[in-house]
């Protein structure tokens, strides 16, 4: 009798808020926005300590020297330069448009997806900083090269494709890395044009 | 006959809260989504440099890491104001680099070896030389695979 209207009594849910307040602070606390990017580069392997280094034969049109000194100044292939004029000279460096005496020797290379195509496959960047100079500055010239290759592939990608390189699948992405491979140097570091 | 009722006692309702929880919640999904975990407490101020190059981190859990930067302000009594390298949780010398990348790396499953990235995160104001010492040390170490830590900046 009258027992069919007893309900179970609702879930006091009031301190619900409290408990999300306190996992949102928690996750507030404990992590941090996320700054993963950067640029990605590859380092050379180290040289055996007891041998002397080889001279390096490389064929100097085929290397381009950028260097920078501790006042942060930018010489490039043997004269001073501002660092937006380095993006420019880079392409017409890899690129070699003219097929010109002084920039790297291009060589007829088959690339499946493309097809036979001139590409400068020895060129070397080389790129030489002061113990002094500015990491910014330094990160500005890798970015400015990378920034080279980039626009280079895209250019290619758009020609062959009709797409830019970040949106080809894997195999049309190697075939154009081959067409222009990324070739910078680090090079050891060398303490020169500074006063110290 | 109509009449307007001037009830003295009349109260403005409470604030409904019943939809607060699920406010919060929406707050908590958005910062677990958009944030994560920090690596470390830092000790040292990084302000990282800009490049429009940049590109996104594969895969953070074979990323290691290795701050470099002034010291923070409560730790400049002890330590300094030159720049300092940073290793998970302590100031440390460059010396120390190698031997942290080695046992990091023999810490790792087998087959992530080869495919772990050191990211140096250094403040853009940092001399070369300090990287230099770094880069060396990475080669060393045979961590050749490397990340300069850049933030986005869309132009020149």
């Amino acid at each position: 009798m009258g027992k069919k209207k007893r309900k179970t009594s609702e879930i006091n849910s009031s301190s619900m808020a409290d408990i999300a307040f306190l996992l949102l602070i928690f996750f507030l606390v404990t992590t941090s926005m996320g700054s993963t990017t950067g640029l990605s580069r590859r380092l050379p392997p180290p040289l055996p300590k007891d041998q002397v280094v080889p001279p390096v034969d490389i064929n100097k049109r085929n290397l381009f020297i950028v260097k920078v000194n501790s006042q942060n100044q930018l010489m490039v292939q043997g004269e001073l330069m501002d660092i937006r004029g380095l993006r420019e000279k880079a392409k017409e460096f890899i690129k070699n448009d003219a097929n010109q005496d002084n920039l790297p020797v291009k060589t007829l290379v088959d690339i499946p997806l493309i097809g036979p195509m001139e590409i400068t496959k020895d060129h070397v960047i080389s790129l030489q900083n002061d113990v002094d100079t500015q990491y910014q500055v330094y990160i500005d010239v890798q970015n400015e090269l990378v920034a080279a290759y980039n626009e280079l592939r895209n250019e290619l990608s758009r020609e062959k494709f009709g797409k830019i390189y970040d949106d080809l699948d894997e195999e049309q992405q190697k075939a154009v890395q081959t067409a222009y491979p990324q070739k910078i140097s680090e090079a050891e570091p060398k303490n020169y044009g500074g006063v110290k | 006959m109509a009449q307007i009722r001037k009830d003295k006692d009349r109260e403005t309702p409470a604030l409904a809260t019943s939809s607060l929880p699920d406010i919060i919640f929406m707050f908590l999904f958005f910062f677990m989504a958009v944030t994560t975990m920090k690596e470390v407490t830092f000790k040292v101020r990084v302000s990282p440099p800009m490049a429009t190059e940049v590109t996104k981190l594969e895969n953070k859990s074979l990323t290691r890491y290795v701050y470099v930067g002034k010291p923070m302000d409560q730790y400049k009594k002890a330590f300094g104001s030159e720049t300092r390298i940073q290793l998970g949780d302590a100031f440390a010398d460059v010396n120390e680099l190698e031997e942290f990348i080695v046992s990091e790396r023999s810490a790792m499953n087998e087959n992530d070896q080869n495919l772990m990235t050191v990211s140096i995160k250094a403040d853009k104001d940092t001399k070369m030389g300090v990287i230099n010492d770094i880069k060396q040390s990475l080669r060393r170490a045979y961590a050749l695979k490397i990340v300069y830590s850049a933030n986005k900046r869309t132009a020149l």
